[in-house]
């Protein structure tokens, strides 16, 4: 130690330095660190799209399939259930899918390529329960006002028939339609929005 | 100093550990209140649910597969096939329980005695945070059975994040580590469950019991023991926690383990609330339960979510649920720490609060009928407002005057005439013939039980003012 006192500045100026040098340090690492909770390279790969065959289906029947662990549903409607969509629309927060996700091919009044066949992600744009399929009419649970849709058990959002969400409840925005086409008649590929040739 | 065998390792170990003076700073020359009630057992009571969970945590790893193709098979293998695997297991998920059951018990005494009240603000905060890390240890936990509750109470949660604006889905994606629940968001969960959170949970604890121990134990009277001091520097009102209080809480201890094997031996799902029923069913990402609710201790909460008809809002509802728990401390503008000088508009409102929190709790496990929804509804309104008009109605009511020292409660031998006079006026003696003597036989009266119960429900009305 000399005896001539102590430079405060110089102290204060080598503190500050050491510490900004050991922040950049931490912020270094800890981009390693928190990227490898990001989904792994395999995780990323497993979204290949998935082909379902409808040629079983009958009016009325909703069929289930997996793409990329989500729950995809198929439902045959009825001319009936058609009937309701066009006119019953009073009640929906979004009825024109414009604040919703779908592929171009289904913003249209019924959600779908084709009017009967409705194809959607069967997870509530809520909080990701996957709804109960609920086609019968004024159910006693529902109310007198239910004209058949999905109902979701988790947080009680309400969607009809095209999934179109109804207004008042939790769910921002209709059921997610996605990425599919047809192959041919009777089978159809999601994850996918154009036929490749 | 007295002298003890602690005192007497003067030797190798002491002279290179403080052993002594940490024995004597956090129990023996620790000085608390005297006066330390029933609502005193959980604090002591949360330290030994840890213990238990800590080490049958211990235990059930050594035959648990964080694998999503093996969770599920596992947990049955530990119920069925390991040695005493069943014991390990039901303790664990009925400790769960106990320590949320513990630990709102703890809070509630910390409310009803002020306890959070200058100068104990620092505690308070760090028993939230505990209360935080708590919460997330319990919910991270519930996923590793792999059950269908387990599954879609993960899925719902997780998916709050993605509710925050801009980078909410990244966020989520993020936590999961896959684009839905997977395996991978499973082995997570079990890394954090195990080793990450237990770890914050000790330091958190920690902190908990140096803070206290840095400013002194609050009391059900609310004034500081530390205002009057013996001639040796202690509080007249204080008593050395050991052995008054180690032994005292021994006795809570017996208390709780009754209560805790009853559970355990008779009852370990309780009726679905301890473990859900759902949860017997292997996880299943493509279809959700009829009916899913979260574990009971969550349920207040959850029915906050779901009150607010928006994505956004419900989620900053729930979270602020648990943010003006925080805030307490500078909400509460009373000069009085204790409700027992409080005046009558707080304890009316602490009555409507508890009262909407167990409302809260029950609506969460129901199903979302209209009529829920609203009973919901008033119940998030009242329990906001407990805590937001807090300023201003603890700083207008009208308190009572503090004693200068620790009031004497009644004991228990006190109260026997008035238990005695009591039992008299509830029960009237009929005369009986038997074998041509008369004998006195004592019967319940009905106008007397009546008359003695509406004399008990103006009394407690009466102290609401």
């Amino acid at each position: 130690m000399s005896e001539q006192g102590v430079d405060n500045s110089k102290r204060q100026f080598l503190t500050t330095a050491l510490t900004v040098v050991g922040a950049v340090g931490t912020g270094y690492i800890a981009v390693p660190f928190l990227a490898q909770m990001q989904p792994s390279t395999r995780a990323k790969a497993a979204g290949s799209p998935v082909e379902i065959d409808i040629s079983k289906i009958e009016p009325g029947q909703l069929i289930r399939a997996a793409w990329r662990g989500k729950p995809v549903w198929v439902l045959f409607r009825t001319p009936e259930v058609l009937e309701i969509l066009a006119t019953d629309t009073g009640k929906l927060a979004d009825p024109d899918s414009s604040e919703s996700n779908q592929p171009a091919s289904s913003q249209n009044d019924f959600r779908s390529i084709k009017p009967e066949i409705f194809i959607a992600v069967g997870l509530c744009t809520h909080l990701g329960c996957s709804p109960t399929f609920r086609p019968e009419i004024a159910p006693n649970d529902l109310g007198p006002e239910w004209k058949g849709g999905f109902f979701c058990p988790c947080h009680g959002s309400g969607f009809d028939l095209a999934g179109r969400v109804f207004r008042g409840v939790p769910a921002p925005t209709n059921l997610d339609v996605p990425p599919h086409h047809y192959i041919s008649d009777t089978r159809i590929l999601i994850g996918d929005n154009e036929a490749n040739a | 100093m007295k002298p003890n065998y602690l005192n007497d390792c003067g030797s190798w170990f002491c002279q290179r550990f403080p052993m002594v003076k940490m024995w004597n700073e956090h129990m023996a020359q620790y000085y608390a209140p005297k006066n330390f009630n029933f609502w005193y057992f959980f604090g002591s009571l949360a330290l030994l649910v840890l213990v238990n969970q800590l080490v049958t945590g211990i235990l059930l790893t050594m035959n648990y597969k964080p694998d999503a193709s093996l969770a599920f098979d596992s947990v049955e293998y530990i119920m069925r096939e390991v040695p005493w695997g069943w014991l390990v297991r039901y303790m664990h998920s009925t400790g769960a329980s106990a320590f949320f059951i513990v630990v709102y018990l703890h809070m509630f005494r910390g409310l009803i005695y002020g306890s959070y009240k200058q100068p104990r603000e620092l505690i308070w905060i760090f028993g939230m945070l505990i209360f935080l890390a708590l919460m997330a240890e319990a919910f991270m936990g519930y996923l590793l059975p792999w059950g269908q509750m387990s599954y879609w109470g993960a899925q719902v949660i997780i998916s709050l994040f993605s509710a925050i604006p801009i980078i909410g889905d990244d966020l989520s994606l993020w936590v999961r580590g896959d684009y839905v629940i997977s395996d991978a968001t499973l082995n997570r969960f079990f890394a954090f469950h195990v080793i990450a959170i237990p770890l914050i949970l000790i330091m958190l604890i920690f902190l908990h019991i140096i803070a206290l121990h840095e400013v002194g134990s609050n009391n059900p009277d609310g004034i500081e023991i530390k205002d009057s001091k013996d001639p040796w520097g202690h509080p007249v009102d204080g008593i050395p926690f050991h052995p008054y209080y180690t032994v005292k809480d021994i006795v809570g201890v017996a208390v709780f383990l009754f209560f805790f094997a009853t559970v355990l031996f008779y009852m370990p799902e309780m009726g679905g609330y301890f473990l859900e029923h759902s949860n017997f069913i292997p996880a299943d990402p493509l279809a959700t339960p009829e009916h899913i609710a979260p574990v009971w201790y969550f349920t207040p909460f959850y029915a906050i979510l779901r009150a607010i008809p928006d994505k956004f809002a419900g989620v900053i509802a729930m979270g602020g649920a648990i943010v003006v728990l925080f805030l307490l401390p500078w909400l509460d503008r009373s000069p009085v720490r204790s409700i027992r000088y409080r005046g009558g508009i707080y304890k009316k409102a602490i009555a409507l609060f508890v009262l909407s929190f167990l409302g809260l709790g029950y609506l969460g496990m129901q199903a979302p009928t209209a009529n829920a929804t609203i009973a919901a509804r008033v119940c998030t309104a009242i329990y906001f407002a407990f805590f937001l008009l807090m300023p201003i109605y603890t700083r207008w009511e009208k308190t009572k005057p503090l004693p200068k020292r620790i009031n004497e409660q009644p004991s228990l031998e006190d109260q026997i005439p008035a238990i005695k006079e009591a039992f008299a006026a509830m029960t009237h003696d009929v005369p009986e013939n038997r074998n041509g003597q008369t004998v006195m036989h004592t019967r319940p009266d009905a106008s007397g039980i009546v008359h003695e119960l509406s004399k008990f429900a103006k009394k407690i009305i009466r102290s609401l003012d």
